[in-house]
């Protein structure tokens, strides 16, 4: 079952920039996919179509049965709902706690005090913090921080979870814990789409990459690694 | 339940709002409660002026001048000539003698001249002294009336009583006016506050977004702080409102210009005002936020 579907997907930016041209892509729904490529490639710009942060020019895109190229504005935080996203800068609110973070996913739903507190307990245990609930996020490291976004990223149970450069401002260490948690919830059915620069996690762990080349797609594997699609 | 916690958290957000930018806020505040100031002086203003104009206007009288010589069937007749005018809402009926009686309770002097007038030899005219439902008509049933026969002349506060509505309706006029202005004013800077506090909240609202939330989600917190801004403008106009007017009101006995203008008695007319002061506060916050929720959030 695809999941995703992205048919002659074209975008191109008010100023003249063109950064996808005619893309079409399909992901299976518990797929891991790496999306790779030079900076400036539109890699970026190909997540931000799938949670409608970008609307493309032309072309069909479905989201887990949402049509989100026709969506209408007021309807994107339905799309939003199916959909977690992790960014390099981790984006928490530094005047919350970590719990208060994760659960400020959950409070705007009105979901009920104890059942918001019965989630996020669980989900900073499956991502490793359970002792940091209380700290606030600049008491926390990079990987810690990181960890934070992705528990606040899928408390609400996603199918999806798009990752752009979840690692690239985290050393080696902190970006393998990261990989741990990914792959610990992609085990669990969640669909991911991570866009990276890093060749190590690549190729360790052996998914499907998908290699961008001024917005087209160049190269899609299966099993790929890094340094063989650059090569 | 589920959206009366929603509607839980958000007012709780907006108040967190308020003060996390206070010194923001504060300037709004002051903005709304100086416009309320003016609104209250202008309201307190415009209401004494409408109060003392329809005081007025209920004194304001046409006396009709009949002939001296009218017998009783003629006098029946022109009565029903002048019921027969639109726009007139009572008249009394004065004969020679009651007019003498008038001018004999006035003065010694008048009490000896006319002691001996009696239906027959009186040279006072009987009158009747009409009033009129709408003051703007006076001169028009002033003119009719003169036109009846056996009416020989008609006065009533010519000029003066039309000068006089017109001055009113000016200053009502102005007052309007300035408080529209002055809204019009408040409600572009509480936008422009929202607008500031939108963008030190771009990140909590990219990130809203992002997990999520929707548009109604992230602009209630927004407009309801505008609410709270126009709530808060409104205490101390309020204040003044009650206990300025009141201590005025004392000072004055209630009376200005030797009792020729009487004031509104306070009560109820501070609560009127403090109701209606609180209300335009908390409108126009709301307004002025709605305004920049809807420009800068583009959602
Ligand atoms: N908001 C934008 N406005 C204009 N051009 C943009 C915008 N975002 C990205 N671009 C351009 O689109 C191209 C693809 O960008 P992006 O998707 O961010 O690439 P990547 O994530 O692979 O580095 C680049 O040339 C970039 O300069
Ligand atoms: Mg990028």
């Amino acid at each position: 079952m695809d999941l995703i579907r992205m048919k002659n997907v074209k975008k191109t930016y008010k100023n003249g920039t063109t950064a996808l041209y005619d893309l079409t892509l399909n992901i299976q729904k518990g797929e891991f996919v790496f999306v790779i490529g030079r900076t400036g490639c539109g890699k970026s710009t190909l997540v931000k179509t799938l949670y409608r942060e970008e609307k493309p020019d032309s072309g069909s895109i479905n989201v887990g049965g949402i049509e989100v190229t026709k969506l209408r504005n007021g309807k994107i935080y339905k799309l939003r709902r199916k959909i977690g996203v992790v960014f390099q800068d981790f984006k928490l609110l530094p005047k919350l706690t970590v719990y208060e973070n994760v659960a400020f996913a959950l409070e705007i739903f009105g979901m009920p005090k104890e059942e918001i507190h019965e989630k996020v307990v669980k989900v900073l245990d499956l991502v490793g913090l359970k002792g940091k609930a209380r700290n606030y996020p600049t008491e926390l490291s990079g990987g810690e921080q990181q960890r934070v976004a992705i528990a606040r990223a899928i408390v609400n149970g996603p199918k999806l979870l798009i990752c752009d450069e979840p690692t690239g401002n985290l050393d080696e260490g902190m970006s393998m814990e990261i990989m741990k948690v990914l792959e610990e919830i992609n085990k669990m059915g969640t669909t991911i789409i991570m866009v990276t620069h890093d060749v190590d996690i690549v190729d360790k762990l052996k998914k499907r990459v998908i290699l961008l080349d001024t917005g087209r797609i160049l190269k899609d594997y299966p099993e790929g690694t890094y340094t063989r699609e650059v090569a | 339940m589920k959206s009366l916690r929603i509607i839980g958290r958000n007012i709780r957000d907006s108040f967190k709002g308020v003060f996390r930018n206070f010194s923001l806020s504060l300037a709004s505040i002051s903005c709304i409660t100086i416009t309320l100031i003016v609104v209250a002086i202008a309201m307190t203003l415009s209401y004494n002026v409408d109060n003392f104009a329809q005081n007025v206007e209920q004194d304001v009288t046409i006396v009709a001048f009949l002939n001296v010589d009218i017998t009783k069937e003629q006098t029946d007749d022109v009565l029903e000539k002048i019921q027969n005018i639109d726009g007139i809402e009572s008249y009394v009926y004065k004969s020679k003698m009651d007019v003498g009686k008038e001018w004999m309770e006035s003065s010694e002097v008048f009490k000896n001249i006319m002691s001996g007038w009696n239906e027959e030899t009186s040279p006072l005219q009987p009158t009747f002294q009409i009033k009129v439902k709408n003051i703007d008509d006076i001169g028009d049933i002033a003119k009719k009336i003169e036109k009846i026969d056996l009416v020989d002349s008609v006065k009533y506060g010519e000029g003066m009583v039309e000068q006089l509505v017109s001055v009113f309706d000016l200053v009502r006029k102005i007052c309007i006016g300035i408080v529209i202005a002055l809204i019009v004013v408040t409600a572009f800077l509480i936008t422009n506050t929202i607008k500031i506090t939108i963008f030190s909240r771009r990140k909590e609202i990219d990130i809203m977004r992002l997990v999520g939330a929707s548009n109604i989600n992230i602009k209630i917190p927004f407009v309801f702080e505008g609410l709270i801004l126009g709530f808060l403008g409104s205490i101390i106009p309020i204040i003044i409102t009650i206990f300025g007017y009141s201590s005025l009101y004392k000072n004055f006995d209630g009376k200005v210009f030797s009792s020729f203008i009487e004031l509104i008695k306070p009560t109820p007319f501070i609560y009127i005002t403090s109701l209606t002061l609180v209300l335009i506060g908390m409108v126009v916050g709301m307004f002025g936020s709605w305004a920049a929720v809807r420009k800068h959030l583009k959602i």
